[in-house]
């Protein structure tokens, strides 16, 4: 069989797959017995309708930007992070530490803070099943897993018995100080003249995550790290003997790969919630292997299917809102990306591989 | 602590052992004819609803056991279409299954019901019932071994039985059958039960379909028998538990039982006991709860003995043309 043209590998392969994905997700809406049709006008009504739509829509992707980029990274180098779920939720720890025990004056200073404390704190959660899998031989996958819910123990733990107010019930920390509130989405826009609504979370994080974006993509295709990491991926034998030491390119990928899970909670700890709650990340760590997948591991596409999940988001909460039907739907959708794009690609590429050769031929 | 307290510890442990197992078996068939399975806990959840509803919209708990099978069935044959026929990744595959079992339970059961995604509570022939073993009543008042024959071992539902039976049925199929060594050599070795002229798509699909099957059980044990009725994500990681159990099992049964009982004991403590005082220091209820997750990974990292998977876990098979 004949390879794909690029622009077919890297746009129309995947644009099929999450098309199948719609189209089955219509059935299921047609089949509780709503119209696909009205539940999308409200989806893109109230996601993409008003500034106060698109603000948390940003909010989320900003998430998925962080947690896609660390799933594509790490599967570069040919591991399946599934952990992101656990290394957010210690980077939310590392946020609500500086934010909590460190009087700032200002909130740039505590950003930087959080953005280093964050990272540090998801990034050693990842690197102890990084360096089990180089050292040890345990399969990563099992490992990640179960350090997530080591993590959620762990923070389980410590909001309850260390973070928390005394009176308070809930297990969530204190209120940050005011200094350390991140200036919202409007702000940034207003310096521009932009109008946009003060009422939604999407805050400064959005520029963070865009920012990280084109650092992936540079460090993937435009440094030595990124060249080791993606040799290794491709074939482990020919990169150890080019010379790369698997172990440090397992525990590089693997830091790396946490520490942008880890920065989504400066988004959601820091820039909404202003506390650390029990569940914050929500379950947008797994969303990243949606996101990396739909993104074919590139920073561009992981940036564009951050932006598509976190319209679902906010418009899945809307449907909940206007129509009988619940935000689970999301989670269906989310699950036949992961599904279309990823396990099921050779049945979504075959077709198209033999329709192009089909042309092909003619054109002889 | 009297005796009569460590009687009921042990009860619990064994109702929050079964499902364990029998999601831990489930898995064993699979990943040991090289089929990785991260979708255990996917599986389950689906049954657990599938099993619920039906069992609630016929009054019968026989047909919702089916219905339970039938759904597990279905998400298993995701799993094969996707990592045995076109050869995707397994492991993304099981991931998908995860979600769509969570989203698809709650979106029905919501538009079924009205009820947040519950189903209604199971009335008394749509639910399975405790099981009074033989004599339990009469020797119930012999000293030590009445109450452990009347009520830790007599008093527990039918799944219960059939679970502990599968064990040494599960071993015997694996290990004293053709058909079990065909099936742990597609795990470990495809290419040579190729050349004897075994199919091994249609070994790894059978063992896949075992899956399902076993995964039915626990999923409607799960809603039908250890409670009434199904609740949104009442599976809560079980099935990462019995893939952790598989692993702490070395993906053998007689093995699996123990480690099963083993998690199901630290379940019944962690909900007995909040805090458990060992006079030096105080073990916090969330250690009780990640001691599972932290066994599973000391055990991979082969820190105490080692856990080797089935050589060819993971990697779809290419027929050699």
């Amino acid at each position: 069989m004949e390879k794909l043209p690029k622009w077919a590998d890297a746009f129309l392969v995947p644009l099929v797959s999450v098309f199948i994905a719609f189209a089955i997700s219509g059935l299921v809406i047609l089949a509780v017995g709503e119209d696909p049709i009205a539940a999308l006008r409200v989806m893109i009504d109230g996601a993409l309708g008003s500034t106060y739509g698109w603000g948390y829509t940003l909010y989320y992707a900003t998430n998925f930007m962080f947690t896609g980029l660390g799933v594509a990274v790490a599967f570069h180098a040919g591991l399946f992070n599934i952990g992101g779920e656990g290394q957010a939720t210690l980077g939310g720890l590392g946020v609500a530490l500086v934010c909590l025990f460190i009087p700032w004056p200002h909130w740039s200073l505590a950003l930087c803070a959080a953005i280093v404390s964050s990272a540090l704190f998801a990034a050693l959660w990842a690197a102890i099943p990084a360096w089990l899998q180089a050292k040890r031989g345990s399969h990563i996958v099992i490992t990640t897993i179960m350090f997530n819910f080591i993590a959620a123990s762990l923070l389980n733990y410590i909001l309850v018995n260390q973070l928390r107010p005394k009176g308070s019930m809930d297990p969530a920390s204190a209120r940050f100080p005011q200094a350390t509130n991140l200036p919202g989405l409007d702000q940034v826009l207003g310096l521009f003249g932009i109008p946009f609504s003060s009422k939604t979370p999407a805050n400064i994080s959005l520029i963070i995550a865009m920012i990280c974006c084109i650092l992936v993509w540079f460090l993937i295709w435009h440094t030595r790290l990124g060249f080791a990491i993606r040799a290794f991926g491709k074939s482990e034998k020919a990169a150890v003997y080019a010379g790369i030491n698997p172990v440090r390119i397992t525990l590089y990928a693997m830091i790396i790969s946490g520490a942008l899970a880890g920065l989504m909670a400066v988004n959601t700890v820091q820039g909404e919630a202003n506390r650390l709650l029990l569940n914050s990340v929500e379950g947008a760590g797994f969303i990243g292997i949606a996101v990396s997948l739909m993104g074919r591991g590139h920073p561009f596409g992981v940036f564009l299917a951050a932006l598509l999940f976190g319209f679902l988001y906010q418009g899945g909460a809307e449907l909940a809102l206007w129509t009988k039907i619940p935000r689970e739907l999301i989670t269906v959708i989310q699950a036949l990306v992961i599904l279309f794009t990823g396990a099921l690609d050779q049945m979504v590429r075959r077709p198209i591989e033999i329709t192009f050769a089909l042309f092909k031929k003619k054109e002889h | 602590m009297d005796f009569a307290s460590y009687i009921q510890i042990l009860d619990s442990t064994i109702r929050l052992s079964t499902p364990l197992l029998l999601a831990c078996l489930a898995g064993l068939f699979s990943e040991r004819a090289g089929i990785f399975d991260i979708g255990l806990e996917g599986k389950m959840l689906a049954a657990a609803f599938a099993s619920a509803a039906l069992s609630y919209a016929t009054g019968n708990v026989w047909v919702g056991l089916l219905g339970g099978i039938f759904a597990a069935l279905l998400m298993s044959t995701i799993h094969g279409l996707a990592s045995i026929t076109f050869r995707g990744n397994q492991l993304i595959s099981g991931v998908a299954i995860n979600f769509l079992a969570s989203g698809l339970t709650v979106l029905l059961g919501q538009n079924w019901f009205q009820l947040g995604g519950r189903t209604p509570p199971l009335g008394a022939g749509a639910r399975f019932t405790e099981i009074t073993l033989p004599f339990a009543d009469d020797v119930a008042n012999i000293p030590i071994l009445g109450p452990i024959y009347a009520d830790l071992i007599s008093g527990h539902s039918i799944l219960v039985y059939v679970s502990f039976a599968l064990v040494p049925a599960s071993a015997w199929l694996l290990y004293r059958t053709r058909f079990g060594l065909r099936l742990r050599a597609v795990g470990e070795n495809p290419a040579a039960v190729d050349t004897a002229g075994v199919s091994v798509k249609g070994m790894r699909f059978a063992a896949v379909c075992i899956c399902g099957v076993l995964t039915g059980l626990a999923g409607a044990y799960l809603s039908t028998a250890l409670s009434s009725g199904f609740g949104r994500e009442m599976t809560a990681g079980k099935g990462f538990i019995a893939l952790a159990a598989l692993i702490f099992a070395k993906w053998r049964p007689w093995y699996a039982l123990g480690a099963c009982l083993l998690f199901g004991l630290l379940e019944a403590l962690a909900i007995r006991f909040q805090n458990i005082d060992l006079g030096l220091i105080v073990l916090p209820v969330q250690f009780m709860q990640a001691l599972p997750y932290v066994i599973t990974v000391v055990i991979l990292a082969g820190f105490i003995g080692r856990a080797i998977p089935p050589r060819a876990g993971g990697t779809p098979y290419v027929k050699e043309l």
